[in-house]
């Protein structure tokens, strides 16, 4: 049933799953899709091969849309491969736009990560020690596993990508967009986000509760107030990344009556997302003593977890400095 | 410069940024004035403390700088009324960031210089370039990891 | 109109004109006790008799309640009419023989003894003599009803309503104001140990503000008015003759377009009270300067002579400098013009006093100013002590009934190196200029920052001490720090005349240093906005973003770096040059 419609792909690499599902809750819409392309690749759903894919002709898939950040190699050999054999790459979901929740990973390396669940997490039960090999010999034959990197990558930081869907997961709307766009050959030039150019306070529906002139004197965390589902976050004290992130996803969170974390990342003009987020939290602190900025400060418990918890591998660091052995 | 292949000795980079109205000023007047000073300190010039962006200090770390300065007017001075306080409140929130970056906080460095106080700039100028000596290069750089797989061809 | 003849001069009156009145405007002069011209006449006292002609007969009537026929005839001075009088007046001084105005009339009369006595008689020389011109007022005018009389005939007393103290009464002074013996008498308060002439009795509710007020034209206390109080009185509006006065008149509020403020807001004198060592405010004869230069004027309470309390001339004056000025515990500045206006107290205790000691207790004598150290070597000359040391503190001293009330001044005398205890009637305090009580407020509405000591800040204290950092926003005066007149008129001369340079140029020049929001990536976050220290920074309500004022921005960046968008651009600084320039440093 091959025909003259275009092929697609989808691949996960490390993900939670999500953005799978955020395909299938396209709901109705979906028919429309799979009426339109031919999907050629779609391991969580489909039975197609790795080596179905090798045997396709370079760029004989139009548009492969791929989600999860890079994390092991064969993660990366499948990014590589499926960057050959596509037109249209592109990154699907925080974790391959900006390296996502996995990304988190990158405070710590290989060594500690594999210590913490193959020896020292509290429910592991090893007392051999067993730990992962990329190579190991049994019974004369050599059996391999993909190496787990120490550092996570996203989707660009590997191979080219032409464009982002972001989102963790990308919203309906946006997703629906993005095909329309790709079918009918109306897409922005290569390297867009497919999204919204504002930050997210531009379409958010509490946008006018927020006072002129807003300065805190406290952070509130969301289990230690009760939200006004009417105010705006940062008006009641808690820290919304809404201020620095893209908006485009109907405001999702805030409707649920939480702040928004970052999911979409930074807007265009913006290469590090943490330390523009950094610097308008700070600015608006309605202090001039140094200690009174610090304590307010301490009420942000985790700076690198609220300011890039879904971009770490995208900013300028990447990631937390290797010690040297 | 030359770079000591020794890892016990090394000249820091650092990067300095510096508000036209004072601590540039006060830089010129320790230059004027024909101070000596640790060459160390690589200056960029902005016209409040408060145009730091935490992003440069960051970009800095990334492109090598082995420490940050930041200076600018005394509290209660600055030219443009406020900025300096700005400036403390990024960089108090910055270097919290910084040790969760297992960055430490003391290579990123906040000082108050007026106009007049070239003997101060001289004397900041050197003590953390010694500091930051002693706290050793920064390096930064993210190991290019190899796939231990071959890529695999295809016909 | 009709016509009536006076003392034979033949006269035409409006209908309903009193003899009494047709007299005045005659300039015949009827004498009387019991009317007011604020008042209804009353015709109690019968003083104001006059021989009204009837065909062939005659009548004696009282002038202020008759009013006048056509045809009538009236003759104010025959001997029936004299006799008359003399009778009402010998039967008044039967039972008042001491009231001043009484004894006045009767020898104006011609009246040398009295014949009888009353049995009620009160020889007080405030005896109420029952005019109840204090009763009249207070219903007619005030419209407070807050004192009456009662009983009949020789027992009529007047009263408050039930001798009790009456709670409708709201102190207006109007029947101590007429009453024609004092025998009401509005007593002024001692305040703050200031003699009650400072008061100058009861304050009419309407006032002129001081006699050299500009403009010379007198303004009404709504505090104090009877007219809000009653709704009743209005005689200014009654004797007014071009109708100036209208009670009616509201505050407007104007809004005016304004493109460049002059904030000239002056300054507060230090409350010395707290400082309870000088006595201030708890012993007599202690002032401030501001209440020895009201003093000292000719158009004073005392009509510019120096009086202590008793009404006597000081015999030794203490003038104590830097008080809360130069002090740790209160202002740590020096409030300039004391130490001159000082010597010029020195100066005028000896011309008004030529008698009387002067002291100046100093720290340092500041006399800076063109012709000032000459001043203060003609004041030297002229024996006025000076003595440098701090003034411990001021007390009571005087052990005899003579001595009492002369303070003592406890102080250093550095140069001598000794502790002395100086005699004086009288203190003068030198009290610090402040800045004023609600300058925090001003500020905050102008966005004018403060120095450390609470004046506004210039934006250089010596290169430009009348602008401030805000375009088009200016001070002077002692609103920006304490100074004399010589210099704050060159102040505010010389930033009028900075406004009007700009007013004149016609255009603004704009510094290319500057920042810019780029509207199609403003989110309308409002996290730049409370940065801006020159409010240069306006969120639009109808396009829902944020705007940089061109001509408000100083190009300090703070803005630049704060937006979360990436959307504001710092021209001259913009992320991509710095960010070339650090690429630049850190290639080596």
């Amino acid at each position: 049933m091959t025909g003259s419609k275009p092929k697609v792909a989808f691949y996960w690499c490390a993900s939670c799953g999500g953005c799978e599902e955020a395909v299938v809750d396209l709901a109705e819409k979906i028919l429309d899709v799979v009426a339109a392309v031919d999907i050629v690749f779609w391991p969580v759903a489909l039975d197609f091969k790795r080596k179905d894919v090798e045997a396709m002709a370079d760029g004989s898939i139009v548009a492969t849309f791929l989600n999860g950040a890079i994390r092991t190699s064969e993660q990366e050999e499948m990014a590589r491969l499926l960057r050959r054999k596509s037109q249209v790459l592109i990154a699907f979901g925080a974790c391959s736009h900006l390296g996502g929740i996995p990304g988190l990973g990158n405070l710590w390396d290989r060594a500690a990560i594999f210590h913490r669940a193959y020896l020292e997490s509290p429910s592991t039960v090893n007392p051999e020690g067993t730990v992962p090999q990329p190579n190991c010999q049994q019974n004369g034959h050599s059996l391999t596993l993909p190496v787990f990197f120490d550092t996570v990558r996203s989707l660009d930081q590997v191979v080219e990508v032409d464009y982002y869907i972001p989102g963790c997961a990308p919203p309906a709307g946006i997703i629906a967009k993005a095909v329309q766009a790709l079918l009918s050959g109306n897409l922005p030039p290569k390297g867009s986000v497919l999204a919204g150019d504002k930050a997210l306070c531009e379409e958010c529906p509490r946008k006018d509760t927020r006072p002129e002139k807003l300065t805190l004197k406290e952070f509130k965390r969301p289990h230690q107030i009760l939200i006004d589902p009417e105010k705006c976050m940062m008006a009641q004290g808690l820290v919304c990344m809404g201020p620095a992130t893209r908006g485009g996803c109907e405001s999702r969170c805030i409707n649920g009556n939480m702040p928004c974390t970052g999911c979409f990342g930074p807007t265009d003009n913006v290469r590090d997302y943490g330390g523009k987020a950094l610097s308008a939290i700070a600015s608006i602190i309605d202090s001039t003593d140094p200690a009174e900025i610090e304590s307010i400060l301490a009420k942000i418990p985790d700076p690198v977890g609220t300011l890039y918890r879904y971009s770490l591998p995208a900013s300028l660091l990447r990631r937390k400095k290797v010690e040297a052995a | 410069m030359t770079v000591a292949t020794n890892g016990d000795h090394y000249e820091p980079r650092i990067v300095g940024f510096l508000c036209n109205w004072c601590s540039y000023t006060g830089a010129d007047l320790a230059g004027t004035s024909r101070m000596k000073s640790a060459p160390n300190l690589r200056i960029v010039r902005v016209m409040c403390s408060g145009r730091v962006d935490p992003s440069f200090i960051l970009r800095a770390f990334q492109l090598g700088a082995d420490g940050v300065l930041v200076a600018g007017c005394h509290p209660g001075d600055c030219h443009y009324q406020e900025g300096n306080f700005k400036a403390l409140r990024r960089m108090t929130f910055l270097k919290r960031l910084l040790n969760d970056f297992g960055i430490d906080e003391r290579r990123l460095r906040l000082e108050w210089i007026s106009a007049s106080e070239g003997e101060k700039f001289a004397k900041v100028s050197t003590e953390f370039a010694e500091q930051v000596r002693a706290l050793g290069r920064l390096r930064l750089e993210v190991p290019e990891e190899v796939s231990a797989v071959e890529e695999v061809m295809v016909s | 109109m009709i016509s009536l003849t006076i003392d034979g001069i033949a006269t035409q009156v409006a209908e309903g004109t009193t003899i009494l009145q047709a007299a005045k405007l005659l300039e015949i002069r009827i004498p009387t006790l019991c009317y007011h011209p604020l008042l209804k006449p009353f015709g109690a006292c019968r003083v104001c008799v006059v021989e009204v002609q009837r065909g062939a007969s005659y009548e004696v009537i009282s002038a202020c309640n008759t009013p006048g026929r056509e045809g009538m005839v009236v003759s104010t001075d025959t001997a029936r009419v004299l006799a008359a009088r003399r009778l009402v007046l010998e039967l008044m001084l039967a039972r008042w023989p001491n009231v001043p105005v009484l004894r006045q009339l009767a020898a104006e009369l011609g009246l040398e003894q009295p014949r009888f006595t009353s049995t009620l008689r009160d020889e007080r020389p405030d005896a109420c003599v029952l005019c109840l011109r204090c009763v009249r007022i207070c219903e007619e005018v005030v419209g407070a009803c807050a004192i009456g009389y009662e009983d009949r005939g020789i027992l009529r007393r007047v009263v408050t309503p039930f001798n009790q103290e009456s709670e409708a009464c709201i102190a207006c002074g109007a029947c101590a104001h007429v009453c024609l013996t004092r025998h009401i008498r509005f007593e002024g308060e001692d305040y703050k140990g200031k003699p009650a002439e400072f008061l100058l009795g009861p304050n009419t509710a309407i006032y002129m503000p001081t006699a050299q007020a500009v403009p010379k034209v007198p303004s009404i206390d709504p505090e104090t008015c009877i007219h809000f109080k009653t709704g009743g009185c209005q005689s200014c509006v009654q004797v007014c003759e071009p109708g100036a006065v209208n009670h009616k008149m509201v505050d407007e509020e104007i809004e005016l377009d304004a493109g460049q403020v002059l904030v000239a807001t002056g300054f507060d004198l230090f409350d010395a009270t707290p400082m309870a060592q000088y006595g201030y405010g708890r012993l007599d004869n202690i002032y401030a300067a501001l209440d020895i230069e009201r003093m000292l004027n000719a158009t004073g309470p005392t009509g510019g002579r120096l009086l202590l309390k008793n009404g006597q001339p000081p015999r030794a004056v203490g003038i104590v400098h830097c008080v809360g000025s130069r002090d740790e515990n209160h202002h740590r500045y020096c409030s300039r013009v004391c130490c001159m206006y000082a010597l010029k107290f020195a100066h005028l205790v000896k011309e008004r006093c030529p008698q009387a000691e002067v002291y100046n207790f100093y720290i340092d004598m500041r006399a800076f100013g063109k012709g000032y150290e000459e001043f203060y070597s003609r004041v030297l000359h002229e024996g006025a002590n000076v003595i440098r040391g701090k003034v411990a503190e001021v007390v009571q001293a005087g052990w005899s009934k003579q001595e009492e009330g002369t303070l003592l001044i406890r102080c250093e005398d550095t140069l001598i190196g000794r502790f002395r205890e100086i005699p004086v009637d009288m203190v003068i305090l030198c009290n610090a200029i402040e800045p004023r009580q609600d300058a925090g407020r001003v500020g905050r509405v102008f966005g004018l920052s403060r120095s450390p000591d609470g004046f506004f800040l210039e934006r250089h204290p010596k290169l430009d001490p009348m602008a401030t950092m805000t375009d088009g926003l200016f001070v002077a005066g002692c609103a920006q720090g304490p100074k004399d007149i010589p210099d704050s008129v060159a102040q505010a001369s010389g930033a009028a005349a900075r406004i009007l340079a700009t007013i004149s140029k016609g255009v603004v020049e704009i510094d290319p240093i500057r920042a810019e929001i780029d509207e199609a990536l403003c989110s309308g976050c409002r996290t730049c906005g409370p940065l801006c220290p020159y409010n240069a920074i306006e969120y639009l309500e109808d396009k829902k973003v944020s705007r940089v004022n061109s001509t408000l921005c100083k190009g300090c960046g703070t803005c630049v770096a704060a937006c979360p968008s990436g959307a504001i651009t710092g021209y001259g600084f913009n992320d991509a040059q710095i960010n070339a320039e650090l690429e630049g440093i850190l290639t080596l």
